[in-house]
């Protein structure tokens, strides 16, 4: 039932912010819309509800995720994303290029931490999963310039990837 | 006024960096230093070209009051939000089978996916 009203309440938003300005002003939305989108919502809560959320649904009901989860997005992580692309445009103009791929040691628990760390680390420039290791969840990192002397080490700590913030700290706290 | 410089402010950064990112591709030696040019610049160009398009929809929408330009911007801002989730997924998946397939980084320092995945 939980996972039905998560599914539920998610697809309904997501086609609210699609038919948003549907209205005539000052409504958001014309009824005709939201009638369609609630009966809509309810076939997609029906038939996705073991995809959408097979484990822990509660965990996504609790709002300060979300909160969390948006302020790190607009915070620690778009500063690194901006960070990084100067640093890859640097590169991209100069040619000074180092690459190699790195091992690190992910430290999370969860599946949706590992997933939200990697996408993290692949979305930012200079850095690439190009692999996981299912078991230990390690990740291997292709980075476009390894700072010399990281190269000889075995395992990196997480925290080294980003430059400024302590990233996987932010994630260990949305995700677990 | 100071709207119209900001588009045109957010216009140029994107458009910059999704130059650099061509320029990239067509600079660098491997494919995996492509897909850094490739997939990493384009993102943060295009989140700064949806950006140009919210400020001129907001602004339009401001003068007309016309609902479709608020239809607008929530579309663009959904866009951004899929091209972060699979801009990464997609990156990730290139690399992986470049490195399955036999694709060393070439150039390259160290290597560690090579000793547990020869």
């Amino acid at each position: 039932m939980v996972a039905f009203v998560v599914t539920f309440g998610f697809s309904y938003a997501l086609y609210l912010v699609l038919t948003a300005g549907s209205g005539i002003a000052p409504w958001f939305w014309s009824s005709q819309e939201l009638l369609l989108g609630a009966i809509v919502a309810v076939v997609v809560g029906l038939a996705a509800r073991t995809f959408f959320s097979s484990s822990r649904p509660r965990a996504g009901l609790d709002p300060r995720r979300w909160v969390r989860a948006i302020a790190y997005v607009c915070g620690p992580f778009f500063l690194e994303l901006a960070r990084a692309n100067l640093d890859v445009a640097y590169r991209i103009i100069t040619g000074r290029i180092r690459p190699g791929i790195v091992r690190v040691p992910s430290g999370m628990s969860t599946d949706l931490g590992v997933l939200f760390l990697a996408n993290s680390i692949t979305l930012t420039p200079g850095t690439l999963t190009v692999g996981i290791d299912e078991d230990t969840h390690d990740l291997f990192i292709h980075m476009i310039y390894v700072p010399p002397g990281l190269e000889d080490r075995e395992a990196i700590d997480a925290r080294e990837i980003f430059a400024m913030f302590d990233c996987p700290r932010w994630i260990r706290r949305i995700t677990e | 006024m100071i709207l119209t410089v900001l588009i045109w402010v957010a216009l140029a950064i994107g458009l910059s960096f999704n130059t650099l990112g061509i320029v990239g591709i067509l600079r660098f030696p491997d494919i995996y230093t492509r897909l850094h040019a490739d997939t990493k610049c384009t993102t943060f160009g295009t989140i700064f070209t949806s950006l140009a398009v919210v400020l001129y929809a907001l602004r339009v929408y401001v003068q007309t009051s016309d609902g479709q330009y608020i239809s607008l911007i929530f579309h663009t801002l959904l866009a951004v939000v899929v091209l972060a989730f699979t801009n990464a997924t997609s990156a990730h998946a290139i690399a992986q089978a470049a490195h399955r397939r036999g694709h060393k980084p070439m150039p390259s320092v160290t290597d560690r996916l090579e000793e547990i995945r020869p």
